[in-house]
């Protein structure tokens, strides 16, 4: 399991959330943006092995979104945030 | 190469299995080579073994960072299956069908192939118009697919809860009877011994860690065992694809999160066939050995453990209970985890890149191993020809921002699809 520091609730258990995905994506602000600009937003991804910043739901808890860094290879959790903040890494985080 | 018979059996048996040779060669890699296949997993080795055998190349090399097998081909369920619904993935994949049909023929290597049928539960009304549209298409593409009533699945698999009162009542299913399992090694091993007799170089223990582009042309690869030279380079690693790329520079529609599977004690025959229901998110077959074999769902967030979470381990075997009530007394022996190259429309790609002589084979999300002959056999053509077979022609990289999606299950752009 997964402890997942929620910046609302605390750390809480990760079946409470759902995943949301890569969370440095950003939608193109111009909707005629070229062509390549939506394939990345819409397709492309870094696919990181290691810290990954990514949007968790915390669905069945309050409801919000929030930001985490966790690397993809060992599972552990560095730090998370609003999903408007910054993370501040947090190397000795819960794992 | 020795040939493997009834013959060499009883003659090796008679020297207690002592001489038999080896099955393949563990040469240190040749400075240069025609072809590189980057990936000694059952993708990898089919390709070679497909580049050597039906165009004439036999300069080639296979290049593995671990041992071969030793990845997802090592990992998954075994299940084989052709039970496709869009035109481009049911040609690709009853080609595979065929192959898997005559695999131990061909290789002359026992993969135990077993045509135990998958059969694909409805629990909604909705969900039986569903089937009956996708067997209707399976049927027109030439591919085996028989409607089950809820009588027929009665009597086909007996120990499936059937209550009418359960929370996803079995309504009715979907049959492919062709479909099945097979021996997941062995098809690494066969194919790696099939193609070093056609004298392929399997280099095992040896990391590609660079790609040498000159000029938006691929002229070989760095490794941990020193620079290799190759006129044309093939990737087949699913589940690091995106890794491998960007030490190419280019950025994949692709996302690796980890599957997990399990199985229990060994039991007596109990399940001949393949049941899997998308409601209750699993799937289960019976080994040969006699174990139930199982999985269900991603964990659904990006990974590359090779181990998952105990949330999921419980809602599998949650399901799996569920739906066979008699299995909840069975011990989980073992459980483990496999990181998926999951494409974002949830169909493969086996594509030419914009490096010239660089070839991709990735994006196999839950259902690589079944199209293991069928995804070397066309990557082979396309490396050979740089061109597609049609086959595989619509499994391009750039499907995705020309709009010709693959896309199944019509879920959209998620990395979750099957």
């Amino acid at each position: 399991m997964l402890l997942i520091p929620c910046p609302w609730c605390g750390d809480r258990p990760h079946n409470e959330f759902s995943y949301t995905g890569d969370a440095t994506i950003k939608r193109p602000v111009d909707a005629n943006a070229p062509a390549e600009d939506w394939n990345a937003y819409v397709f492309l991804r870094d696919d990181p092995k290691g810290p990954h910043d990514e949007l968790w739901h915390h669905v069945n808890g309050c409801r919000r979104f929030l930001k985490v860094r966790r690397d993809t290879y060992t599972h552990e959790i560095l730090g998370s945030a609003k999903p408007h903040e910054d993370i501040t890494s947090n190397e000795g985080g819960a794992a | 190469m020795a040939k493997y018979s009834i013959f060499s059996l009883a003659r090796n048996a008679a020297s207690y299995h002592t001489n038999w040779p080896k099955a393949w060669r563990s040469p240190d890699p040749k400075p240069e080579y025609d072809v590189i296949i980057i990936g000694g997993g059952g993708h990898g080795l089919t390709t070679a073994f497909y580049l050597a055998k039906l165009h004439g190349i036999n300069n080639v090399a296979v290049i593995e960072k671990g041992w071969i097998g030793g990845g997802n081909t090592g990992r998954n369920t075994t299940i084989v299956r052709s039970n496709y619904y869009l035109e481009a993935n049911a040609h690709f994949y009853e080609n595979s069908m065929k192959l898997w049909e005559g695999m131990s023929q061909e290789l002359n290597f026992n993969v135990m192939f077993s045509s135990r049928g998958v059969l694909n539960l409805a629990h909604t009304p909705s969900a039986i118009d569903s089937f009956q549209r996708r067997g209707n298409a399976m049927r027109l593409n030439g591919i085996d697919a028989e409607y089950m009533n809820r009588d027929q699945i009665a009597k086909m698999v007996p120990l499936l809860n059937m209550s009418p009162d359960s929370r996803f009542p079995v309504m009715g299913g979907l049959l492919q009877p062709r479909a099945g399992t097979a021996r997941h090694d062995a098809v690494a091993w066969g194919y790696a011994r099939g193609a070093d007799e056609r004298g392929v170089d399997i280099i095992q223990n040896c990391e590609v860690t660079g790609f040498d582009i000159e000029n938006g042309k691929i002229k070989g690869v760095q490794t941990t065992r020193g620079a290799i030279k190759a006129k044309k380079v093939g990737c087949a690693v699913a589940g690091h694809t995106s890794q491998l790329m960007d030490m190419a520079g280019l950025r994949t529609p692709i996302e690796a999160h980890v599957l997990q599977a399990m199985v229990s004690e060994p039991v007596k025959p109990a399940l001949d066939t393949v049941v899997t229901s998308g409601a209750a998110h699993c799937y289960i077959s019976q080994s040969d050995k006699g174990e139930m074999v199982f999985g269900g769902d991603l964990d659904f967030y990006n990974s590359y453990a090779q181990r998952g979470n105990f949330p999921t381990i419980e809602f599998v075997t949650a399901s799996i209970k569920w739906l066979f009530p008699a299995f909840s007394r069975l011990r989980l022996m073992r459980s483990w985890g496999g990181v998926m190259d999951m494409s974002m429309d949830g169909s493969p790609i086996i594509s030419k890149t914009p490096i010239e002589g660089l070839y991709l084979n990735a994006g196999w999300c839950y259902g690589g191993f079944k199209a293991t002959p069928g995804s070397g056999w066309c990557f082979a053509h396309t490396i050979a020809n740089d061109e597609p077979h049609p086959y595989n022609a619509a499994f391009t990289l750039n499907r995705f921002e020309k709009g010709y999606t693959l896309d199944e299950k019509g879920a959209g752009p998620v990395p979750k699809a099957h």
